[in-house]
């Protein structure tokens, strides 16, 4: 068991807390910038989808896991930022720039979007976000003189004043350095005052308010913000296809988002890293058990679709802090080997909630 | 009403209550109340349930609207602000039935409570510059002073989720003083406590009038509570004053008693039904 001796504030908001952390984290990083030369083609691949994916989850993050807003529409950003970055690359801007138009874009989506946030809660809003990636994924379909609508558009290759950034090594490491980006952005809001706002919304809006926190301002900056990381998110995607059409960005995409953060646990930053390897490594292990099973279940299609939703159903009934939280259990368990005692992470029966104020 | 009462203390009132009345359809929760608080007070409000007291909480912070009547703090008219813009007035307070950030630390709420002094922005908060540095280290030093006011020391890192309810009443009192208000409401501090809990509550109130010099308006129905901390009590029933003055003279005044036990001829009605 790890004891920290604070003598210092700064220790507290200090990103790297010790030195076991500052170790791990240091090996993580050296690992994956030696990535292209330990992984081949494949796996390079993969960790490439790995890092996207945990971009985008990070985005859902901040609005469903810190803010506590529900979102089935989240492919609909990815899609604005895929289009944005198809669009402008095949213009022969330079990548930083349209990745940064593509953010920006998808955030004032995000904003439109989130204007019914202001009013509507809970599964009004899941409704809400629902209807508006259903309008999304129509208008990319539709406006064909800019998306070339259904019959998909192919992506350039990033473009940086002339280089062409075409190879997957160099990809690898756009989608490195971005996801590295996003992660230390939404480190050091959780660890400032916007931060702590989206929690306290999400933990109690009529508390929150009274804390001086502008309930419609916040909700919608997190909407905003959300939808300029998945966004980003969106802009890579885009690249690591190199051929996007609608039907990518449907509602299909926007459940794994949700399957993502909620596997590996809501309100957790670990936890988009975790539901992203979790939302990579699903299908393969499916199709590596698809040869162990009897044909008739094996070969049956949808067999994906059921085990997600298996192991959806079986996340939120037995560890709904997902993935990040059953590690904290291991971890803890490690550390206190051998006196860890059952009911360590029993939450205490909640006080009953006062009528809330409306 | 009976005649106000002057407690000595110099200067306009902090908040005036003028002929303030709420209707919910065809209750009328609050009707004609008027009150003023003084600077460096501690003005209770007692009643029986549902005499209306929390709803007078709800209109100071804006969570409702008077239907008529007017609130003014130090001069300003509150139902001009939006309630978010309340608590930077310098108006904070307490729930009744604990509204706490339940999934984050006992620190993490005390620093939400310094949200009105954030002193930097959202963009400065995502690349962490040097004023967000600064802010965030004013802002711990300042939770760690409630800290230890309140004796919160060994909770700083605790999930509110796993603390009992003594300890929440607490937090929420310590989350409060972190807006280091002008005015703090609490509505009833010491419900759900033990006596030894009650005890603590009756010293830090007084603490947070003479020391901090912060002005105290709260709910309460420990009487022993109220008429050890209060400078002035303000009696409501069924949405009306009944009385005002010290917590002798409430405790002491025909209405209250009624209002509490019933009046003598209703026993005598009852003993005849009886009979």
């Amino acid at each position: 068991m790890r004891f920290i001796f604070k003598t210092d504030y700064a220790q507290d908001i200090a990103l790297v807390k010790h030195n076991g952390q500052a170790f791990w984290y240091g090996l993580l990083v050296l690992v994956m910038l030696a990535a292209p030369f330990w992984a081949g083609d494949y796996w390079l691949s993969q960790l490439s989808f790995v890092l996207i994916y945990a971009v985008a989850g990070l985005g859902l993050m901040v609005l469903s896991g810190f803010t506590g807003l529900a979102s089935i529409g989240h492919a609909a950003f990815l899609g604005v930022g895929a289009y944005v970055q198809t669009v402008l690359s095949a213009k022969g801007w330079p990548f930083p720039l349209t990745m940064a138009l593509a953010a920006g874009l998808s955030a004032a989506v995000g904003v439109v979007v989130g204007l019914p946030a202001l009013r509507v809660k809970g599964i009004y809003l899941a409704i809400a976000t629902l209807s508006a990636g259903f309008i999304v994924e129509e208008v990319l379909a539709r406006w064909e003189s800019v998306t070339k609508g259904n019959a998909g558009i192919s992506v350039t290759s990033p473009q940086f004043f002339g280089a062409d950034l075409g190879s997957s090594e160099a990809f690898y490491y756009i989608a490195l350095g971005t996801c590295v980006l996003v992660t230390l952005a939404v480190l050091n809001l959780l660890r400032s005052a916007t931060g702590r706002a989206f929690i306290a919304i999400r933990d109690s809006e009529v508390s929150a308010q009274s804390m001086g926190i502008h309930l419609a301002g916040y909700k919608t900056l997190a909407f905003a913000l959300s939808a300029a990381i998945v966004g980003l998110a969106g802009a890579l995607y885009a690249h690591k296809l190199r051929f996007i059409s609608p039907d990518q960005f449907g509602i299909q995409q926007s459940v794994d988002l949700l399957l993502l953060v909620v596997v590996g646990g809501l309100g957790s930053v670990h936890g988009a890293f975790l539901g992203a390897i979790f939302l990579i490594t699903m299908p393969q292990l499916i199709a590596m058990g698809k040869d162990w099973l009897p044909p008739a279940i094996g070969q049956a299609t949808g067999l994906q679709a059921v085990v997600y939703g298996v192991v959806l159903m079986a996340f939120v009934l037995f560890e709904p802090m997902g993935l990040y939280g059953r590690w904290l259990k291991v971890r803890t368990w490690l550390q206190l080997f051998p006196f860890y005692r059952r009911g360590l992470f029993k939450r205490q029966k909640s006080y009953a909630k006062s009528e809330r104020l409306k | 009403m009976t005649p106000n009462l002057s407690t000595g203390t110099s200067g306009t009132p902090l908040l005036v209550a003028r002929d303030l009345s709420v209707r919910f359809g065809g209750v009328l929760a609050v009707n004609q109340v008027s009150f003023e608080v003084q600077r460096g007070e501690v003005f209770t409000l007692i009643g029986p349930n549902g005499a209306g007291k929390t709803t007078v909480f709800n209109l100071i912070s804006r969570i409702y609207t008077p239907t008529t009547g007017t609130l003014h703090f130090e001069g300003q008219l509150l139902s001009d602000k939006p309630p978010h813009d309340i608590a930077a007035l310098g108006i904070a307070r307490t729930f009744q039935n604990i509204e706490l950030f339940e999934n984050a630390t006992v620190l993490q709420n005390l620093l939400i409570g310094h949200h009105i002094h954030r002193g930097a922005g959202f963009w400065s908060n995502l690349f962490f510059t040097r004023a967000s540095r600064d802010a965030e280290l004013a802002a711990r030093l300042s939770a760690e002073r409630v800290i230890d006011l309140l004796g919160l020391q060994p909770l700083r890192d605790s999930f509110v989720a796993g603390l009992p309810y003594g300890k929440r009443k607490v937090v929420e009192l310590a989350r409060a003083l972190c807006m280091r208000p002008k005015l703090l409401l609490l509505d009833e501090p010491s419900s759900g406590l033990n006596v030894e809990e009650t005890e603590d509550m009756a010293w830090w109130i007084q603490d947070i009038k003479t020391e901090l010099g912060i002005t105290v308006l709260m709910v309460e129905h420990d009487m022993s509570l109220v008429s050890r901390v209060s400078d002035r009590v303000l009696a409501m029933n069924q949405g009306e004053v009944l009385a005002l003055g010290t917590p002798a003279e409430v405790q002491a005044h025909p209405g209250v008693i009624e209002a509490y036990l019933g009046s003598v001829d209703d026993v005598s009605s009852l003993r005849r039904a009886a009979a």
